[in-house]
């Protein structure tokens, strides 16, 4: 299972003007790693529940989260 | 042509009166890489690539319509009961003086849209490259958005777009396998 967010720790200077920030994230979302799509994958159990993901497929959702948030990256 | 449906592509409920996110919002209503920009992008690529990949642009180009849509919803609700004391605070003043409310195609900072957003190439593959592009552009812009507000409804239907951008992505990408087969390789699965 691939993951959605990636982490790396940027390089900190000794005399830079801010607090520094440790960790930095970006997004991987799954369309990149699924090329075409397979036939057959399984489904949200129904519609209502496909919309509020916003896809029909549990392989293709990402969910997000503000990383600035604590418990965030 | 299209059939209209009197309602949103999916429910936009906005909870806390933050005037100054509609400000940053219209960065996908009127800007670089919004839901106009998109929806006019692919709507006109439609007529000048191969034809297994019309149907996909005209779906989602018809889609970005839908949530152009929202963003609007959003952009009003958020509007429609300020002051122009409230808009001055909110960094809005220059567009009541020019607009009072009226939603208006520019971006966050302000900028006018413009058909120099996007392009039209001719050539398939740098085209969809764009799109593929402009989605993940676009998927961006909802992430800082979504890191802008604490308004647990907004960012439920800016999560819901962001979604749909990857789905796009997904589907563009797919158009470019589709136009690199060979035109008569067996096909397996
Ligand atoms: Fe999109």
């Amino acid at each position: 299972m691939n993951t959605f967010r990636k982490t790396y720790k940027p390089f900190i200077g000794p005399f830079d003007p801010c607090p520094p920030m440790k960790v930095k994230s970006y997004e991987t979302p799954p369309q990149l790693y699924m090329g075409f799509q397979p036939y057959n994958l399984p489904q949200f159990p129904n519609l209502q529940t496909a919309l509020k993901h916003g896809t029909l497929w549990p392989a293709l959702f990402a969910p997000y989260e503000n990383p600035y948030r604590k418990g965030g990256a | 042509m299209w059939y209209y449906e009197k309602k949103l592509q999916y429910p936009v409920r906005v909870s806390k009166c933050d005037v100054q996110m509609a400000k940053f919002l219209t960065e996908q209503y009127g800007g670089a890489d919004g839901e106009l920009a998109a929806a006019l992008r692919y709507l006109n690529q439609r007529y000048t690539v191969p034809d297994k990949i019309i149907g996909v642009l005209n779906d989602i180009g018809t889609e970005e319509l839908a949530h152009l849509e929202m963003i609007a919803t959003m952009v009003y609700k958020l509007t429609k009961d300020a002051t122009p004391d409230d808009l001055k605070k909110a960094g809005l003043g220059a567009h009541y003086a020019n607009h009072d409310k009226a939603l208006y195609f520019e971006n966050a900072g302000g900028v006018p849209f413009t058909a120099t957003y996007f392009t039209a190439k001719g050539d398939p593959i740098a085209d969809l490259y764009e799109d593929i592009a402009a989605e993940e552009k676009a998927r961006s812009t909802y992430q800082w958005l979504i890191n802008m507000t604490d308004d647990t409804d907004l960012i439920d239907s800016l999560t819901f777009l962001r979604e749909r951008e990857i789905i796009h992505s997904q589907r563009f990408l797919e158009c470019v396998e589709i136009l690199k087969e060979e035109r008569d390789r067996k096909k397996i699965f």
